[in-house]
């Protein structure tokens, strides 16, 4: 009884917490990306030829992101059936997004306006718990300065 | 010492090779830290002390590449590539990787 009771509490506790922090944070992010909107991002690996671009710098930027206990318990219940399993989606975009921003913040204090030939990868570190979710991860790229005007000519 | 993950450098331009170097570093996350991590697995959200730790790895796998290509008496690591796996449970391998070179200043109309 006592034991249900505090599964109950924690995904009472979770669910409140976590949907509020996810909430907070989604609204941060979009504050961020508006701020940084100006830095240009892409994978490709060259620039295109006419472009004048200064010299490059490695920028990088990595969160480590964690589960509340109700998605974990949702993803718990989902994997008994198979199929989407939507609260963990929103967690790794959170956490993709955050990493965008914090190499985007990065190429902004370094005074450049482009970031070329983005690497995604992601990793899981661990379980912090039983069915509890943690991952990482790491975007890099190089962060140009490009002079506006050749970039206009396109 | 250049360090980018572009196979080139704009206005740059290589003049000899001197081959891959790479550096890595093997973190184990400590048990203050897990403590911490599993109350923030209760109510979800960033790990913070797992965010710095792999950050400071990355920065010393970093610096032991940069270390390498200094000795081969390059000034430019090109190709720049990261790599992540787990060895054993709270032990991560941090890996980079890249090619060594020594670029100059390419001539206007060259």
């Amino acid at each position: 009884m006592i034991e249900l009771a505090t599964v109950l509490a924690l995904l009472v506790l979770g669910f409140t917490i976590g949907t509020t922090r996810e909430r907070m944070h989604l609204a941060q992010l979009a504050i961020d990306e508006e701020e940084l909107a100006a830095i240009l991002v892409s994978d490709l690996k060259r620039l295109p030829p006419h472009w004048r671009a200064s010299q490059g710098t490695l920028v990088r930027g990595e969160v480590v992101i964690g589960s509340d206990y109700f998605k974990s318990f949702i993803a718990g219940l989902v994997n008994l059936f198979g199929g989407r399993i939507r609260a963990f989606e929103t967690l790794m975009e959170r956490a993709r997004r955050e990493a965008i921003v914090r190499m985007k913040r990065q190429a902004y204090q370094l005074g450049s306006n482009a970031i070329w030939c983005l690497r995604m990868e992601t990793s899981t570190i661990g379980r912090g718990g039983p069915g509890a979710a943690m991952a990482e991860v790491h975007v890099y790229g190089t962060a140009y300065l490009i002079d506006s005007e050749t970039e206009d000519e396109s | 010492m250049l360090i980018v993950n572009t196979e080139f450098v704009p206005g740059k331009r290589v003049i000899e090779i001197k081959g891959l170097v790479q550096g890595n570093t093997i973190r184990a996350k400590h048990v203050g830290r897990d403590i911490a991590a599993s109350f923030k697995n209760l109510f979800g959200g960033e790990l913070r002390g797992y965010t710095e730790l792999l950050t400071e790895s990355r920065r010393e796998a970093l610096n032991r590449m940069i270390a390498q290509a200094r000795e081969l008496g390059a000034n430019a690591v090109l190709n720049v590539r990261f790599s992540t796996s787990s060895i054993t449970q709270g032990a991560a391998e941090l890996f980079a990787y890249g090619t060594a070179v020594v670029i100059e200043d390419e001539v206007p109309g060259a």
